[in-house]
């Protein structure tokens, strides 16, 4: 499958070929194996699999956190399969949001404040950051937290928090991992609605998860398994 | 890495992160405060302490050379036999070689000494009478409190003028009127024609060369009055002593001369003295030796002190990397957010600076405090140098940097997929 690198690319992520091998000692595993597949943009994913099915790995990939063994990836067009530690970062920075289950928010910093994070590394000032973190805190709902701190808050809250946290940067792609995997359904629910309303403001959003009823709220369905992709629905 | 403006914010955000953690960031910087308030301390206790013993050469006269007569060894171990004489010292003769033959010397002053009761009225006091002559309070150079010093006439025409220390004016003279009063010597009445300043040094060896019992007379009427000779009764055994000169004090016009005209009127005084009956000190060698002593001595305290500051930065490191670890997922989340490394190391390093140069900041003032509590208690001199503090607080942000690097790079070196995993 061969993708035009073009600026109007209908596609925000694109995998060619992508394998991933991790050596440990004298064992090779192979996490990914040449895998191809292409996520629209504003489309909402959800890869689904076993644990070791590759799933993990291909979040990582898609988020730059790390590189393919071998393929390319495309993210708007770019290759970023190549580039050096910093230039992921960068990439990150500007392109990409994460959603952890369990939140991953810094526990001695505010609402606010972990709102703001990823604007302190773009080097914006802390006012206009804080507007900015105001305004996406609003848009989760939790603009009565601003000054409280993790902890003082429910599961559901602080998945907030975090997918606020990863709109700051208006990112190409949101990439949640099991986002739900640490809340009770009913607070799952919520928060699933939430994704998909930002899915409907235009956001490509990747989801892993085991739950299918989690998966059912994506438009797409993607099965791992050993490293390659089982089944694709849609 | 260098620290500018542009790091205001990092460094902002540093001091926010430290403040997080109050009791763990101000026990980090403890080992600091109290390294650099050590090495503070010690080195104004030491300062102090040297400075006093080189005020006190100095008092001796850098410019100047003290000989001074020495009984010679194997007459103190003949002083047995009875009637015996020993003659030995520095002689008239010599102060006048001295004054003649060499190139770079200002004034010689000759010194003779004889031990003499002073009385007035009732009153009596052991005196040190010191026959000299108008140049020695050139040399030696105390404030003249009333009258005036020994003058060129008193020499000539053999006045019994004498000058009074403070010290021997007040417990000679009391209240009444000092100058003008006739004091008597030995067998001889002097007229009080001045008053100077008592010496009043003491600890210390190094003697200055006047002491507080004196009585300044013309050196001819010493030699007059009181001859050469001195008979000295100790536990019923008689020892006469023929002595012309105690001391001869040099000014040397410069001091770079000071040595090598020391060493000229040793091999002058070999030649003339047959025993070794004379001693020279060179204050200024003193000084020089003195100072030497001083280095060795602020190189212990400081080294002393420098293992407390290394034991500090140690402290720090320690707490740093516990914290690495315990920050590790913290690490994974801004880096998943788009930090760089350089961007963590920055914020690690930042922390570790900022702990050590407040524990610096901290450590002066308590570097400041010690030695003022230790004047005010034990009564010690000291004194704290700007040079002590700016090393101090140079180091300690030094180790900040240094003992910090490594903390920091290891939580850059991460990956953040591991530390976003970190539990």
């Amino acid at each position: 499958m061969q993708v035009a690198l073009e600026e109007n690319s209908p596609f925000e992520a694109v995998f060619e070929e992508i394998s991933k091998i991790y050596t440990m000692g004298e064992t090779r595993v192979c996490a990914l194996d040449r895998v191809s597949i292409s996520f629209a943009r504003g489309s909402f994913w959800a890869i689904r699999g076993a644990s070791g099915s590759g799933k993990s790995t291909m979040l990582n990939l898609l988020g730059c956190l790390d590189r393919p063994s071998s393929g390319r990836y495309l993210l708007r067009g770019e290759d970023v399969s190549r580039l050096d530690d910093d230039h992921l970062s960068e990439i990150r920075l500007k392109s990409i949001g994460f959603i952890f289950q369990s939140f991953n928010l810094l526990p001695q910093s505010t609402v606010e404040e972990n709102i703001a994070l990823p604007l302190y590394y773009q080097g914006w000032e802390p006012a206009q950051s804080f507007s900015r973190a105001r305004m996406l805190a609003a848009q989760v709902g939790l603009s009565e937290r601003l000054g409280h701190r993790p902890t003082e808050l429910s599961g559901g809250q602080q998945q907030r928090v975090a997918i606020a946290r990863a709109l700051a940067n208006d990112p190409a792609i949101l990439l949640a991992d099991e986002p739900t995997g640490n809340l009770d359904s009913d607070t799952g629910l919520e928060i699933m609605k939430l994704l998909t309303d930002l899915k409907n403001a235009g956001k490509t959003i990747i989801m892993v998860t085991h739950e299918a009823e989690i998966a059912a709220f994506a438009d797409h369905q993607l099965v791992m398994k050993d490293g390659r992709i089982d089944a694709i629905s849609h | 890495m260098l620290l500018n403006i542009r790091h205001l914010r990092e460094i902002k955000s540093g001091v926010k992160n430290l403040l997080q953690h109050k009791l763990r960031s101000s026990l980090t910087m403890l080992g600091m405060v109290f390294g650099v308030g050590s090495v503070i301390a010690m080195l104004a206790v030491g300062e102090g302490a040297s400075l006093e013993a080189l005020n006190q050469i100095k008092r001796l006269g850098s410019n100047n050379i003290i000989i001074s007569s020495q009984k010679p060894l194997e007459e103190e171990t003949q002083q047995t036999t009875r009637s015996f004489m020993s003659i030995y010292g520095l002689l008239y003769d010599d102060e006048v070689r001295l004054a003649s033959g060499f190139r770079h010397i200002l004034r010689t002053v000759p010194v003779k000494i004889v031990r003499q009761s002073g009385r007035l009225g009732e009153r009596a006091i052991d005196l040190r009478v010191v026959g000299t002559v108008p140049d020695w309070f050139r040399l030696v150079q105390r404030p003249l409190i009333a009258g005036r010093t020994l003058s060129e006439r008193d020499m000539l025409q053999a006045t019994n003028a004498v000058v009074l220390t403070e010290y021997g004016a007040r417990r000679l003279l009391a209240t009444r009127n000092s100058l003008g009063q006739h004091v008597k010597i030995g067998g001889e009445y002097f007229e009080v024609v001045g008053i100077v300043q008592s010496e009043s040094g003491q600890g210390t060896g190094l003697q200055a060369p006047d002491q507080q019992i004196d009585a300044y007379i013309p050196l001819k009427v010493a030699r007059e009055r009181f001859g050469d000779v001195t008979t000295r009764i100790t536990s019923g055994s008689r020892t006469r002593e023929l002595v012309e000169l105690h001391q001869i004090i040099v000014e040397v016009d410069a001091t770079a001369f000071v040595e090598s005209t020391a060493a000229g009127i040793e091999a002058m005084l070999v030649h003339f003295h047959k025993k070794n009956d004379y001693q020279i000190a060179v204050p200024l060698a003193l000084l020089r030796q003195a100072e030497a002593t001083k280095r060795t001595f602020n190189i212990v305290l400081g080294s002393i002190a420098g293992i407390s500051l290394l034991v500090g930065g140690i402290g720090i490191m320690n707490i740093m990397l516990a914290s690495v670890t315990e920050r590790t997922r913290e690490i994974g989340i801004r880096r998943a957010i788009g930090a760089k490394r350089r961007q963590i190391i920055l914020q690690f390093l930042i922390e570790t600076m900022v702990l050590s140069t407040t524990g610096g900041i901290f450590g002066i003032l308590i570097g400041l405090f010690i030695p003022w509590l230790i004047t005010l208690v034990v009564g010690m001199p000291t004194v704290v140098t700007s040079l002590s503090l700016i090393l101090s607080l140079g180091i300690s942000m030094m180790i900040g940097i240094i003992f910090g690097l490594y903390p920091a790079v290891r939580a850059a070196g991460l990956d953040p997929i591991v530390a976003l995993r970190h539990e």
